[in-house]
């Protein structure tokens, strides 16, 4: 019996999205068995990230109308041997075409065949929101260190908050910029983290080369170099009950000079 | 039988004018006849004196407010006479309830988040936040342990004595009673002292130092306030 995972955020483009398609596959790499299920119908996009666009045969709306069963539907990602799935949603519906009460009972059948089902939610707090919720047990929400972000943040907490069925959320603050907090030009996470009052799971610094990624359908995750992934992998491994301490926000860019004055110890 | 010897309305002359004690175990019908025989008799005492203020004791008796209408039409019918008060001891259980619940502390642990409103009738004991784009309206005064950063609305059935206090005070909005305030739209420096707002005598929402509500609302101090 898995667990089911709602990953949301109220704001659109705050990376819901990146956020599941990465988590997903370094739960995959980790070597759990995952589900990825993307609820926005009619403005699907997960498929793109993780570059399976193309093998979309039956999509969410088939499932819950009966047309086909959920094994037909998933499309399985041949990089991660039977690690990976999608059921992917359908552009051709809207969000009224499920209830959630089909979405619970599709994620409960999901659940037990694998041990991550990752819910990918749609903007905003509509019938969308309802649907994705319906079947979750933990909640993640994405933030990005924005008053507007923050702020939709805090509604969706306290919307998660009345679902009984809902676990206490998680908070990811997505694309943080360092050189900006410390500046003082970006809210600061401790700042964030007081202000919502939830647990946080993990910190992304903004990194260009997940924009890159998303572009070529491979989740960032992948490039091991990355910071971004390093973030994302760290997130995955604070899912599976591992202690990991957050990344610093430090950027790398050491120059000549002060790779000596670290090396005499100068600050 | 004996009904002339315990009638059900007694009149007492008192410097503050009439006081009518109306029995509490007659029929309503019987009270009400011999009331009007009663005054009947008194009007035409001094038919040109000045007006005459009526304080009705009803003891255990429940009116309506349809009877107590009729009451006030009947004694106003007389002439110089005219209600002023009308006591009783009793009180129906609706009315024991809102009495109640205008004048509890209600104390709610929880952070009111954007999009959410919390109301309570009496007073509230917010152990939490108020974040940005929540609220909180109270029928009377509103303490806050954490930091208001959201909307706040005390005495919202237009007690103008309602006080907000709290923690950390950077709300959106204020408003007391009728009374309303914003923000500045610049940003102030974070200072860590508990403050409180309070309508002053210009019929300004003012914002000061927690401890002048010793000073300014000294009724403060007793929790079940009068009636």
């Amino acid at each position: 019996m898995g667990e089911a995972i709602v990953i949301t955020s109220g704001k659109g483009g705050v990376g819901k999205t990146t956020t599941t398609a990465n988590l997903g596959t370094a739960l995959a790499l980790l070597g759990k068995r995952v589900c990825l299920v993307d609820t926005d119908i009619g403005l699907r996009n997960l498929d793109v990230v993780m570059g399976l666009e193309n093998r979309i045969i039956y999509d969410l709306v088939d499932v819950v109308e009966g047309r086909c069963t959920v094994q037909k539907a998933l499309v399985k990602d041949k990089r991660f041997d039977d690690k990976l799935y999608l059921l992917p949603a359908a552009q051709t519906s809207d969000k009224t075409a499920v209830a959630p009460e089909q979405m619970k009972q599709l994620v409960e059948e999901l659940k037990q065949d694998y041990d991550y089902v990752l819910i990918d939610c749609p903007a905003g707090i509509e019938q969308g929101f309802k649907n994705a919720v319906a079947g979750a047990d933990e909640a993640i929400v994405v933030t990005t260190p924005e008053v507007s972000s923050v702020r939709d943040a805090d509604r969706i907490i306290g919307l998660l908050e009345k679902e009984e069925h809902v676990k206490s959320p998680r908070l990811v603050i997505n694309r943080i910029r360092g050189h900006m907090v410390k500046s003082g030009d970006m809210l600061d996470i401790d700042e964030i983290v007081m202000h919502l009052s939830i647990d946080l799971l993990g910190i992304i610094a903004d990194d260009e080369n997940v924009i890159k990624a998303s572009n070529n359908g491979e989740p960032i995750v992948l490039d091991p170099t990355s910071k971004a992934s390093i973030a994302y992998r760290n997130i995955a491994r604070r899912i599976l009950g591992e202690s990991v301490p957050l990344q610093s926000l430090e950027s790398e860019q050491k120059s000549m000079f002060t790779r000596i004055k670290r090396f005499f110890g100068v600050r | 039988m004996n009904r002339q010897k315990q009638p059900y309305v007694t009149m007492k002359g008192t410097k503050d004018g009439l006081t009518l004690h109306l029995d509490d175990m007659c029929s309503y019908d019987d009270l009400i006849a011999e009331l009007d025989e009663k005054l009947m008799i008194n009007e035409n005492k001094d038919f040109d004196g000045p007006l005459v203020s009526v304080h009705l004791k009803l003891g255990n008796r429940y009116l309506t407010p349809e009877q107590e209408e009729e009451l006030r039409a009947l004694i106003r019918a007389k002439k110089n006479l005219v209600v002023a008060s009308i006591d009783s001891n009793v009180m129906t259980k609706e009315e024991a309830i809102e009495w109640k619940q205008k004048t509890e502390i209600v104390s709610v642990a929880k952070i009111v988040r954007s999009g959410q409103v919390l109301h309570v009738h009496g007073d509230l004991l917010l152990i939490g936040d108020v974040n940005p784009g929540g609220t909180v309206i109270a029928g009377g005064n509103i303490f806050i342990l954490g930091a208001l950063r959201g909307i706040a609305h005390a005495g919202c059935y237009g007690n103008k004595e309602a006080v907000i206090a709290a923690s950390v005070m950077k709300p959106m909005q204020l408003r007391i009673s009728d009374v309303m305030n914003r923000a500045p739209d610049y940003k102030v420096d974070e200072q860590n002292e508990m403050e409180c707002a309070y309508i002053d005598d210009n019929d300004q929402i003012v914002v000061d130092r927690l401890q002048l509500l010793m000073h300014l609302r000294p009724t403060l101090t007793r929790l079940e306030r009068r009636f």
